[in-house]
């Protein structure tokens, strides 16, 4: 019977081959609008760390004085860590792996000749970094805590950097001229960047952003390195020092297995602030400690831009504006076949066989507006990565949005084709008959 | 032309009526927000900067050792004056629209604080001897700064200049001190203050909100000298004939290459960096823009799909009404009168429904209110939109010949 349906809607949809078109390509262009953005929103709230995600948690605290206030649009200093809380957070030990970080830029004058000076974006972190994140090496590998303890002057790059620097030669053992300083090469990372760099401070580009080389946060703080990103300050005549208690710049990052020691974490946090309440180093309640979970932090950070929401709405409002063409369109074709339906009514079809015929009908142009969606969706997501914005490189449609157009494709058109099978199977085919 | 047969005939086509409607007020809604983001959009573009946006290009410069800065930046200064086409040289912190942000809030009485909530956020622009001329800043009031005023200004310790003269915009002075005239009064932070002894015609912070906001010009403008700099002297801007800007942007980047070996030099021409500021507001209103067509577009559609079946299924009717009188213009008036009813009712839902979609934006987005003349705009751009769709199904409605009624459907 489904054949049979399938080429019944393929004969009455060839029949009107203008109205079939209009319909199939307001699907379409709905469907690919709506398909684009709506896979725009998926990379840009993926998971950055597939499989690793679960076990990273980042701790906030809240060392700010009760006279504090915030402003509205500033960024929100408790967002970051200040050195001595991230350095008793690293020393306590209490997760399986923790590492403290900060962004940087610094001026890199290459040895190679013909090479010109050029700033080049990393990240200061503490030894654990590589293994809390399982960073890949090519080569070599990262410093232990002993070379943070002994400020060692040390550097990872990463691949695309050691090749820019030393062309296919082994980066491992040479020397860098960072910061106006010599670091010596440990290791070389294969190609990694998490997408967005959720660790990074929030001020940054967080979706084209990679760190080209790694060194240990202690030598950035005793050689006074620049800090890039947030730094928010609120002591009273104090200077900007990247040690001082009352300046928040540090992003920390903790492995956690099991619930268990979350919930310990999340305990000792609300110790270490009541801890230093009692010290007198935090006004604030110690319940304001937080623990986020890597997902819980980026949702938290909200880093989709308003005018991507602004834009799937417009999307989803533009194929709700499809789908109502198609309705109408539907439902004036289906009830121009009074006769037609009364015929087969007559004939002994019961109303169920008249409404899954033209079910399956509607269906087809969903098929076919799906196909066509695909194509649009494709130019769309092609149209947005020659934008300039940070995410765009990232719009790319991966097999679950690809399958989800089509899904979406006739799930729209079989909605939009209920009313006008429902009304078309209710004709009353004795009076539709005696006209004929 | 009679509308009770059109409204008879409506009713008995209840659900494609209501849901053409519908097409036409969500259309009518999507349309006026969205062209109302275009026009914001737009306006943030094309917001005024008085600086002389058009002969200006940009080299900076870092990497250098600050402590010999004091004879750096002027050495640099005059190879760049020495370019054939240079009219004005000088070195700045930042540009307008830079992203490049200094910010720092103050007051008008002695004794504020960072965190109170009444001072007003400036963004700092420090200027090297010849900067404001190479800017070309507008003066409205006072003057500008003096040689003494650059000799007496550095940076300290504090991440505020030690200097006690500042140049502020118009709009900062109708902000601090309304109705009166800004000249040789102060504002003041926690540990310093600075007297105004100029105002200026509105120049672009490095970082803008929105278009409309007064805030986007609160810009402040600081001597400083070139040895008291701590580094802040980066940016070097050359003013030239617009159409010398490529070639003097080339000389100056390799006249400061060859000066300063181990400095990092970055070029740019004032106007591109303006557009590369505003590039993906510019993408996004294309993209609204494409967006209205395309929907505009299926509406119409709708509209002559629709209309075409009804007139085929009323084929015989029309011939009746052709053979016992009714002219061709009968025919085509009644297909038009019908669409300006169903499109005038679409609009004015429509109108409504663009209302509160602009209202749950303002809401949940920095969106501002919309002015009241979108929504006649749009409204009418619909009804003209329905009367030209609806004109070729008309058309083949009016030439239906009267002989048809002769014959069954």
């Amino acid at each position: 019977m489904f054949t049979y349906y399938l080429d019944l809607a393929r004969r009455s949809l060839r029949r009107t081959p203008v109205l079939t078109g209009l319909m199939v390509l307001a699907i379409g262009l709905g469907i690919g609008a709506s398909m684009t953005m709506l896979t725009v929103l998926h990379v840009m709230t993926d998971d950055p760390m597939p499989g690793r995600s679960a076990q990273l948690y980042t701790p906030h605290l809240d060392p700010l004085p009760l006279d504090h206030k915030r402003r509205g649009d500033g960024p929100d200093p408790t967002a970051d860590l200040t050195w001595p809380d991230a350095m008793a957070l690293l020393a306590a030990r209490r997760g399986v792996r923790q590492a403290a970080m900060a962004g940087g830029s610094l001026l890199l004058r290459p040895e190679r000749a013909g090479l010109r000076p050029f700033y080049v974006a990393g990240r200061y972190a503490t030894a654990d970094f590589f293994a809390l994140f399982g960073v890949p090496f090519e080569r070599g590998g990262g410093w232990s805590a002993a070379a943070d303890a002994a400020d060692a002057q040390v550097v990872v790059l990463s691949d695309a950097l050691a090749r820019k620097l030393f062309g296919a030669g082994n980066a491992v053992g040479q020397t860098v001229h960072l910061g106006e300083h010599d670091f010596r090469v440990i290791g070389v990372t294969a190609d990694w960047a998490p997408k967005p760099l959720f660790y990074a401070d929030q001020t940054g580009t967080q979706y084209s952003d990679a760190d080209l080389f790694f060194l240990p946060l202690s030598v950035a703080v005793s050689q006074k390195f620049q800090v890039s990103g947030n730094q928010s300050g609120w002591g009273k005549g104090d200077s900007m020092s990247l040690t001082s208690a009352n300046m928040s710049w540090l992003q920390f990052w903790v492995q956690l297995d099991t619930p268990a020691q979350v919930a310990a974490y999340r305990q000792y946090l609300v110790d270490y602030s009541a801890q230093q309440k009692a010290l007198g180093r935090f006004q604030r309640p110690p319940t304001n400690a937080k623990l986020y979970g890597l997902m819980g932090w980026l949702a938290h950070e909200n880093l989709v831009p308003n005018d991507v929401d602004l834009q799937l709405w417009l999307a989803l409002g533009f194929l709700f504006v499809c789908m109502l063409n198609i309705v109408a369109l539907l439902l004036a074709k289906f009830l121009r076949r009074g006769g037609e339906i009364s015929v087969r009514r007559a004939l002994g079809a019961r109303r169920r066989d008249i409404f899954v015929q033209l079910g399956i009908e509607s269906a087809l142009i969903g098929v076919a507006g799906g196909v066509l969606g695909l194509a649009i969706a494709q130019l769309g997501l092609w149209s947005i990565r020659q934008r300039p914005d940070d995410y765009a490189r990232l719009a790319q449609m991966d097999v679950p949005m690809l399958l989800g157009t089509l899904a979406l494709a006739v799930v729209a058109s079989v909605l939009a084709g209920l009313l006008p099978s429902w009304r078309a199977c209710r004709v009353a085919p004795a009076l539709q008959l005696k006209t004929m | 032309m009679e509308i009770r047969p059109i409204l008879a005939s409506l009713s008995k086509h209840r659900i494609p009526t209501v849901l053409i409607v519908l097409e036409i007020a969500l259309t009518c809604a999507v349309l006026c927000n969205a062209v109302f983001m275009i026009g914001q959009r737009v306006s943030a573009i094309r917001l005024p900067n008085a600086i002389d946006e058009h002969s200006l290009s940009m080299v900076g410069l870092s990497g250098t050792d600050e402590k010999t800065a004091g004879s750096d930046i002027p050495r640099n200064l005059a190879a760049l004056r020495g370019i054939p086409g240079v009219q004005a040289a000088g070195a700045i912190s930042t540009l307008p629209l830079s992203h490049n942000n200094w910010g720092w809030s103050f007051g008008t009485s002695p004794d504020v604080s960072v965190f109170d909530k009444k001072t007003v956020n400036f963004s700092l622009f420090f200027l090297g001897e010849g900067a404001d001329k190479a800017l070309g800043l507008r003066l409205l009031e006072g003057r500008f700064f003096n040689a003494d005023d650059y000799a007496d200004s550095s940076f300290g310790s504090a991440p505020l200049p030690e200097t006690h003269v500042t140049l502020v915009t118009h709009s900062i002075a109708e902000r601090m001190w309304p109705g009166q005239s800004a000249l040789g009064k102060t504002y003041y932070t926690t540990s310093h203050y600075y007297t105004v002894v100029g105002v200026i015609a509105d120049v672009l912070r490095p970082n803008i909100d929105g278009p409309g906001e007064a805030a986007n010009y609160y810009s402040a403008f600081f001597p400083m000298s070139a040895e008291g700099s701590k580094g802040n002297l980066r940016r070097y801007v050359l003013s030239s004939a617009p159409g010398d800007r490529d070639r003097v942007m080339r000389a100056a980047e390799q006249k400061l290459d060859e000066l300063n070996p181990n400095g990092v030099t970055k070029s740019a021409i004032y106007s591109d960096m303006r557009d590369q500021y505003f590039a993906d507001m510019r993408s996004m209103a294309w993209m609204l823009v494409l967006v209205c067509v395309v929907m505009l577009a299926v509406t119409a559609f709708g509209i002559v799909g629709l209309t075409s079946f009804w007139v085929g299924q009323r084929r015989q009717q029309i011939g009746i009404r052709r053979a016992v009188g009714a002219s061709r213009s009968h025919i085509l008036q009644y297909f038009q009168t019908e669409n300006f009813l169903l499109s005038g009712a679409g609009v004015v839902l429509g109108m409504s429904l663009a209302y509160g979609i602009n209202l749950y934006l303002m809401r949940h987005y920095e969106i501002t209110r919309m002015p009241w003349y979108y929504l006649p705009v749009s409204a009418i751009a619909l009804w003209v939109l329905g009367q030209l769709a609806v004109l070729g199904p008309a058309l083949r409605a009016a030439n239906v010949p009267p002989v048809v009624a002769t014959r069954s459907a």
